[in-house]
């Protein structure tokens, strides 16, 4: 610091911040606020035309997602109707009996519930964790509509013996807290015990995480075959004479212009036991007329349909890739040494790697949130996550569940577009 | 100089055909021997076939007949990887992925060379170019000039005997071409390969060129040494296609020699030289060079005939003055003139009297 004056950094910064550096414009104005005020008025306008597509995606798009979101973690539907309860699982630690004032505080929320009709509500909620409570709660509301007498606890229990079932005070413990986190231990197959331990749930009930398993690893699979089966039809496209390859483009846009029921049904006339491809293969003798294969309703039957209607999301976007690389480069390689396969994989194959890496990942995530293929063809075995999603949505109506899990495949897909930046590049990304 | 007999060629073309759709010949009956060492180029109009005649040689097309040789061996079966040979293509088809390092060091390593080696090969290649500090950019980072530079360095860097090129320079602007010009001929002679270039640019061909192939409608319509080529054009078409020419309408009147006199149609006799006409009474166009029309008596070999021409116009072009006069009928005759001290000034509506010297007038088929 002893030799200021000689520092070439300090003279750059103090002719710099010396007024008489700065751009100014004609009148005297500042370049940068010059520019900035003419460009103010373009923008607003601009803003002006998007507005109404933004609005519409907060409307449609933006609000309802996070209000789904809110339910992953936000459920009142125990809370809200059952204050006094709620109060007193509130001041006493877990693992506490129940005492008269539990009992009382109990009866008077059911008799309120029941007068406000909202009892079968809470009976729901205290369902998704305890299955057969709901009809206990609405019962019990029946019964106490002409009003209830202590003592509580003998009252209650007379009604319904299930009253005295220590898991049942447990479950609504966890339910008298609105924000909670069980819904999404309970969508990795986990719960709380009646300490507050996250514990596995029983074996028989694990089923979300071997969902989401299944659900990622048939994606890949099917990621995998649409590229198998999609680049050489993306190449044939780029390559053919233009009136071959619109009448192939013709035949790849297919799926997209069928009724998925047309489609679907197509798939199983082919492939189910008695269907055209088994007694294909019986009829040539590869398999046994006793040995005719399960192709539909199973694994099987989501990887093949799923397949085909993914298909134009990978051969679409390598397609517009491949046709913009020009057969020179092949031709220089060949030119240069490289065998013919030597110069597909250094010299085409990269160059189509923004196109295959951008139908991927479409294909990756569109096949992660399917739906209805897999119900349709799926059989049990081939459900996938989106699937249960589903159910949950529209037959257990346990709405904060389906929400968690779908909050947990948007973090999975969003990780996954993550770990793409990080490897190829989004700017890479080429979807046509 | 080489003859047209192909044992000892180094390239040879031997009847080759080429159709693309089995309906039209896109070249006919090309025959063509490359010495050793030899810069050749095939000049011509487009679609004359020009970059067919390369593709077939590189490998990349087929010769629907005939035979092309290598080095005496027949390499219609080599595929074009087996071929050794080394070609910048006009859009210099640098692999975009790749940075110019390893855009060089690509024919190196599909030839299983090491990496020391691969490396000094790529750097001495470079600096041939001088374009040493760009080895770890990217194609897109380069400019034409530079992309072109690297694209000439990684047609050499794998020592080829023969380099393909497909008019390298198109894309360049004049200035650079120019100077591209000078370097490509420059290696040439340094590394001893021998070059086929293919361009539609007569000037690039006249400079560069040992010899000049000029194609028209899918043969070779002359094969000569550019002087050879620019004098002594053997037809019409070669006349009109290169270099700026006169060319005047007549019938044979009388031979003396390979000398013939000619009465143009417009009036006039003149003297010429007989090429591919041999006969009296022949129609005839005779061709000659603006540069080789004389106006002064004392410059003529005595005895010329001369012409009357009539000045239209005279435009001062700085070297030369450029004078377009009417003669025999034809108002489009073009005279140059040396823009010396002593040079006479013409005036538009000047009567004068033009020959030449009949070595520079010729002969040829008569044209449609
Ligand atoms: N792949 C092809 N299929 C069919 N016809 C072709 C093909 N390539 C070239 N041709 C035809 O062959 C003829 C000669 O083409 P070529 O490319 O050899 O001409 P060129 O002399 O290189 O012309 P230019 O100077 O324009 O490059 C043209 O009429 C062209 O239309
Ligand atoms: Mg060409």
């Amino acid at each position: 610091m002893a030799n200021v004056a000689l520092d070439p950094h300090a003279a750059v910064v103090s002719t710099a911040s010396g007024g008489p550096a700065a751009l100014t414009s004609a009148d005297g104005t500042p370049l940068a606020r010059a520019l900035a005020r003419s460009q103010r008025r373009a923008r607003r306008r601009a803003f002006l035309l998007v507005l109404p597509l933004l609005a519409f995606i907060l409307i449609t798009f933006v609000v309802p997602i996070g209000q789904m979101l809110q339910r992953s973690f936000y459920n009142a539907g125990f809370s809200a109707n059952m204050p006094q309860v709620s109060a007193w699982f509130a001041e006493t630690e877990r693992g506490t009996d129940p005492d008269d004032a539990a009992w009382a505080a109990l009866a008077a929320d059911l008799t309120a519930a029941a007068e406000a009709r909202t009892v079968a509500m809470v009976g729901t909620r205290i369902n998704y964790d305890l299955s057969g409570t709901r009809s206990l709660f609405t019962s019990t509301g029946r019964a106490l509509r002409g009003g209830i007498e202590p003592p509580y606890r003998e009252n209650l229990l007379e009604i319904d013996q299930k009253w005295g079932d220590p898991q049942l005070w447990s479950v609504m413990r966890e339910a008298s807290r609105p924000v909670t986190a069980n819904f999404y231990l309970a969508a990795v197959d986990r719960a709380r015990d009646a300490e507050g331990n996250i514990v596995q749930v029983d074996e028989r009930q694990r089923v979300y995480t071997m969902l989401f398993g299944r659900t990622f690893w048939l994606s890949l699979v099917i990621t995998a075959l649409t590229f198998v089966l999609g680049f050489p039809i993306a190449h044939l496209l780029a390559t053919l004479p233009l009136r071959k390859s619109n009448l192939l483009m013709i035949l790849v846009l297919l799926p997209f212009w069928t009724s998925l029921l047309v489609r679907t049904t197509s798939w199983m006339v082919l492939l189910q036991q008695q269907g055209v491809v088994n007694d294909l293969l019986v009829w040539t003798g590869i398999i046994g007329a006793s040995g005719r294969l399960q192709m539909i309703y199973n694994q099987t039957g989501t990887i093949i349909a799923m397949t085909h209607i993914l298909l134009p999301f990978m051969i679409l976007p390598l397609y517009s890739v491949m046709r913009t690389i020009n057969p020179s480069y092949v031709r220089a390689a060949r030119s240069l040494g490289a065998s013919s396969w030597t110069a597909f994989r250094r010299v085409y194959f990269p160059q189509t790697l923004p196109g295959l890496g951008a139908g991927a990942l479409l294909v990756f995530i569109l096949a992660v949130g399917y739906y209805i293929t897999p119900a349709l063809v799926g059989g049990s075995s081939g459900q996938l996550i989106s699937n249960m999603i589903a159910m949950h949505m529209t037959s257990t109506l346990n709405w904060s569940l389906a929400a968690a899990l779908a909050a947990l495949l948007l973090a999975a897909v969003l990780v996954l577009y993550w770990v793409y930046d990080r490897m190829v590049g989004i700017d890479n990304l080429k979807l046509g | 100089m080489l003859d047209d007999r192909h044992g000892d060629a180094f390239v040879a073309f031997e009847h080759v055909q080429k159709s693309y759709d089995g309906q039209t010949l896109v070249v006919k009956d090309l025959n063509l021997a490359i010495g050793k060492g030899e810069f050749l180029t095939m000049l011509g109009p487009s679609g004359s076939g020009k970059t067919t005649c390369l593709m077939m040689l590189a490998g990349f097309e087929t010769a629907t007949h005939g035979e092309i040789r290598l080095a005496g061996r027949p390499i219609n079966q080599v595929p074009p990887h087996k071929r050794g040979i080394g070609m910048v293509f006009q859009n210099y088809a640098l692999f975009p992925h790749m940075t110019v390092g390893e855009n060089l060091s690509f024919p190196l390593e599909v030839r299983g060379m090491a990496k020391p080696d691969r490396e000094a090969r790529v750097k001495r290649a470079l600096d041939m170019v001088q374009m040493g500090r760009f080895i770890s950019r990217r194609p897109a980072q380069l400019s034409g000039g530079q992309q072109q530079r690297i694209a000439l360095a990684r047609a050499l860097v794998f020592d080829p005997e023969l380099v393909l090129m497909d008019e390298p320079l198109g894309a360049l602007d004049k200035q650079l071409r120019e100077h591209m010009q000078f370097e490509i001929k420059h290696l040439h002679e340094e590394l001893g390969i021998t070059v086929v270039y293919v361009t539609h640019d007569q000037g690039e061909a006249l400079t560069m060129s040992d010899r000049i192939a000029v194609f028209n409608d899918g043969r070779i319509q002359q094969l000569a040494p550019p002087a050879e080529l620019y004098e002594r054009p053997g037809n019409s078409f070669v006349a009109s296609f290169i270099g700026e020419n006169n060319s005047l309408p007549g019938v044979i009147e009388e031979f003396q020699g390979d000398k013939a006199l000619v009465r143009l149609d417009g009036g006039g006799v003149i003297d010429a030289t007989a090429v591919n006409i041999r006969e009296k009474g022949q129609r005839t166009t005779v061709s000659i060079r603006p540069e080789r029309v004389e106006f002064k008596p004392e410059m003529m070999p005595p005895g010329a005939h001369t012409i009357e021409a009539k000045v239209a116009e005279v435009v001062y072009m700085g070297d030369i003055l450029r004078a377009r006069l009417a003669v025999a009928g034809s108002d489009n005759f073009v005279m140059k003139m040396r823009n010396t001290i002593g040079q006479t000034r013409l005036e538009p509506g000047q009567v004068i009297r033009i020959g030449w010297h009949p070595q520079d007038a010729r002969a040829l088929e008569p044209t449609a």
